[in-house]
């Protein structure tokens, strides 16, 4: 009847279509993706390539395990552990500040007794491209930077690391901040709190476990950074590994992939057991 | 506040022509319907929503015509207790009520209480008051609503303010506690003369413990008398669109006495 009629139109999902619209315009961007890179899982299966990968693949084993090559590997693997650690305190002493100055959970502007003039913004807008600008530059671009600057060695890996490092913690930062809840925080402003006062107590007890995982997990991937690094002679095991490829010791490259592979299970580790105690 | 009117985002009118004066000492309780503006009325009160429309003046002061520091000096004067305590789930009781002192410490003081707590005795005894001072180093996130709410009260002690305003304090804590908790705020209000504005939504709360009471309905005041002058038919008015029952403290039925016979308030 008439009123079956009505209730029977009126019940449609609203969020229905624009999803429908943007899984179609996914798909549609996604496409000439595919063919551009020639992505055809074929190729790999093709009986020639196979032979040849198998070839190659044969060349890394058995492992090179003679005591000199692990005494040097281990030499290798502690520098690039420490360039990958003094890179992450670099860019963490890069990366909270900044990240501080763009969250707008700490506008005080929000709350206050007038909206926000352009200071506020001003200083938020260069903060947010100083990070971008940190982070938009290749690593091993920056580390040929230095390397011109300071020579062969460490110091050019760590500081590269420390800059493009700092700038992606702090994007990430100061989204975890954005989107966390900032209610303590707020609540606290409202009590004529100062702002890092209001973020000490009310923001990082909230945010610390998602900052803590973010930031392990960045270390794991400064340690693979330090690695490709040392291809241009930043210092770590990567100088190491381009060293045996281009004597073609295919034993010895595989040594060290094992190696690296232990240190990207201990950085998981870390994560989780860190993730334990702080939860 | 006089002839307040505030409009949320949303765009749902939340306060309508709101006049309200309240003394300095004043007990205040606000009742009314669920969505009637009470939230919203306390918040505008606090400075922390800026009305829509009209003028308000807080502890002498019209906030919105203040300075930054001006703004944040007369906040750190006015506590508020917020229906659902905005503590940090991590976060232990403790630091949660020294937070309450953030707006008076230099930032050295706050930074250097997270790695040791200033004032432990002074927060065990805030903890005391609302029985919960054996929850003194325990986290938020295993207290339970009615501790939680407690805390959020024990802050909002720690912190002396001039002005408290309180929203639904007790929604979740049991009756019993519940008369202490509105007890030991009207100790404090007393004890230090200052104001208390209360939204309750327990009306024989209200009208046990207030000397004026206030109705809000639909974001305009529907009445502002003393419990003595609050009649049934008045109530019935009041939470006509929630249900037909008056809501109470233990779900009972408010019994109300025949027009006629005079009630009167515990507090003078």
């Amino acid at each position: 009847m008439k009123s079956e009629a009505v209730s029977s139109a009126v019940l449609r999902d609203p969020a229905a279509l624009p999803r429908l619209v943007l899984i179609v315009t996914f798909l549609l961007l996604l496409w000439p993706g595919l063919t551009l890179t020639e992505f055809n899982l074929g190729v790999l299966f093709d009986s020639r390539n196979r032979e040849t990968i198998g070839k190659f693949l044969a060349t890394f084993f058995p492992l090179d395990v003679s005591a000199d090559f692990l005494r040097l590997v281990f030499k290798s693997t502690l520098e690039t552990l420490a360039i990958a650690t003094a890179g992450m305190a670099i860019a963490l002493a890069i990366a909270l500040p900044l990240s501080l100055m763009v969250t707008r959970s700490l506008s005080i502007s929000r709350i206050g007794p007038r909206p926000g003039g352009w200071s506020g913004r001003l200083l938020r807008t260069s903060a947010r491209f100083i990070l971008m600008f940190f982070r938009s530059i290749p690593e091993i671009v920056w580390a040929l930077l230095f390397v011109r600057a300071v020579g062969l060695g460490p110091a050019a890996g760590v500081l590269a690391i420390g800059i493009t490092y700092g700038g992606m913690l702090g994007k990430v930062y100061s989204e975890i901040f954005e989107s966390d809840d900032t209610r303590p925080t707020v609540a606290l402003l409202e009590t004529g709190s100062g702002r890092l006062a209001a973020f000490f107590y009310g923001m990082l007890p909230v945010a610390l476990p998602e900052l803590v995982s973010y930031s392990v997990y960045r270390w794991e991937c400064a340690v693979r950074a330090s690695v490709i690094m040392g291809f241009v002679g930043a210092g770590g095991l990567g100088m190491q590994m381009e060293l045996s490829m281009r004597m073609l010791k295919g034993a010895e490259v595989s040594t060290m992939l094992l190696i690296f592979l232990l240190l990207v299970v201990l950085a998981d580790s870390i994560s989780a057991l860190l993730r334990k105690a702080i939860a | 506040m006089h002839n307040v009117g505030f409009v949320h985002a949303n765009g749902h009118q939340a306060l309508r022509g709101v006049s309200l004066e309240a003394k300095s000492g004043e007990r205040i309780a606000i009742i009314g319907p669920s969505g009637a503006g009470k939230t919203t009325l306390l918040r505008v009160f606090a400075t922390a929503l800026r009305p829509s429309a009209g003028g308000i003046s807080v502890l002498g002061s019209n906030p919105w015509r203040l300075d930054r520091r001006g703004l944040r000096r007369l906040r750190a004067r006015i506590g508020m207790v917020h229906q659902s305590p905005p503590l940090p789930p991590r976060s232990r009781a403790i630091t949660a009520v020294i937070a309450g002192r953030l707006g008076r410490w230099p930032l050295w003081k706050a930074l250097s209480s997270l790695l040791y707590p200033a004032d432990i005795e002074g927060a065990r005894m805030m903890l005391a008051r609302m029985e919960i001072a054996d929850k003194l180093f325990e986290r938020c996130d295993r207290l339970s609503g009615g501790q939680l709410q407690r805390v959020g009260v024990a802050r909002v002690l720690y912190q002396q303010p001039d002005l408290i305003l309180t929203d639904e304090p007790v929604s979740a804590v049991d009756p019993a506690l519940s008369d202490r908790v509105i007890g030991e705020l009207i100790r404090e209000a007393q004890t230090r003369n200052i104001t208390l504005i209360a939204s309750l939504h327990a009306v024989d709360l209200a009208l046990h413990w207030f000397p004026r009471i206030v109705g809000i309905k639909n974001g305009e005041v529907a009445f502002d008398v003393p419990p003595v002058r609050v009649t049934d038919g008045m109530l019935k008015d009041l939470y006509a669109s929630e249900t037909a029952v008056v809501p109470t403290q233990a779900n009972y039925p408010l019994s109300m006495p025949e027009p006629g016979i005079r009630r009167k308030p515990m507090c003078s």
